[in-house]
């Protein structure tokens, strides 16, 4: 196998490597989001919102 | 009531998880831009500089191996730190930053030993070998998954922690063994060729493009270790807010 093979290989994996973490972070940040977002359509606030709503 | 001040005025405001979500708001943004530059101009450098006249087209694996690997120490690093803060200071964030910085070590880590391993079959002749180095980076890459599935494996956030924080410091001798392994033990991987008492022994031509990459590499660590972090925070807010309504519900009329 040539150089260029092992030296775009290395690229490669290095990139799909941090794609995954990138997507990850990304994916997992969504699912928080939305999650919260979720329990506050339910009612479900912590106590510093819930003061915040007082008069 | 009046509304508590989400300004930092000083380090250990940032002990304040709100503070903190409100901080990664405002800075991801800057540092994920600089990351994105930092990385064109050194996979620039990377490809117009000339090839070595032994190594050849390979010299250019060096740009993503070695920041890889100067990464997967430094997140330990953080890590170490970090779990000194849970044990010492018991700084609300210290866990939660110990936490996200270990999948972001696991994948430099193995960015390492992949692009080490590319490396070495046109370099040495073969893909891996049991020398001090590459197994005790091996070694480095088992902590990370280990203390990722500790993490994983344990319901009570306090205790796993304590647990992890006291695991991650022992682990800590590991890193000034992958520093020097190259200088205790006659390996085939070689010595150190940047980071030297008697200065950088690499010719400009190389040093430059692998330093710009470096500091995109560390810049990418930061951005995506502060928004693991926030990722981090929100979960953990989830499960107090699952907890307090599971609380609530089992109180007849003190609905959430």
């Amino acid at each position: 196998m040539s150089h260029a093979f092992y030296v775009t290989a290395s690229y490669v994996a290095a990139f799909a490597v941090v794609a995954v973490l990138v997507l990850w972070v990304w994916l997992d940040h969504r699912a928080r989001h939305r999650e919260l977002a979720q329990l506050e359509a339910a009612g479900i606030r912590r106590r510093s919102a819930r003061s915040g709503e007082k008069p | 009531m009046s509304e508590p001040s989400l300004a930092i005025r000083k380090f250990s405001d940032l002990a304040n998880p709100t503070r903190f979500l409100a901080l990664v708001a405002i800075v991801w943004p800057y540092l994920a831009g600089l990351t994105l530059c930092l990385f064109a101009a050194g996979l620039y450098l990377s490809f117009t500089t000339t090839g070595d006249y032994q190594q050849g087209e390979t010299v250019r694996i060096m740009y993503v191996h070695v920041p890889a690997a100067w990464l997967s120490m430094m997140c330990y690093t953080v890590m170490a730190l970090s779990a000194l803060g849970t044990l010492v200071w018991r700084h609300p964030l210290a866990d939660v930053s110990a936490k996200a910085a270990a999948p972001i070590g696991a994948c430099f880590t193995l960015v390492a030993l992949i692009t080490g391993s590319l490396w070495g079959k046109p370099m040495w002749g073969t893909w891996w070998v049991w020398d001090a180095r590459l197994t005790s980076v091996f070694v480095l890459f088992l902590m990370y998954l280990g203390l990722i599935a500790l993490n994983r494996a344990m319901d009570d956030p306090t205790r796993a922690a304590k647990v992890s924080a006291v695991l991650i410091l022992v682990g800590f001798v590991n890193i000034p063994i992958i520093k020097f392994s190259v200088e205790w033990w006659n390996t085939l991987h070689q010595p150190a060729s940047v980071v030297r008492l008697d200065g950088p022994t690499i010719d400009p031509e190389f040093l430059w493009p692998l330093l710009v990459m470096a500091v995109a590499f560390t810049f990418l660590f930061f951005t995506l270790h502060v928004l693991a972090m926030r990722n981090e925070i929100l979960r953990r807010r989830i499960a107090v807010l699952r907890r307090h309504a599971a609380r609530s519900a089992g109180r007849p009329g003190d609905a959430a």
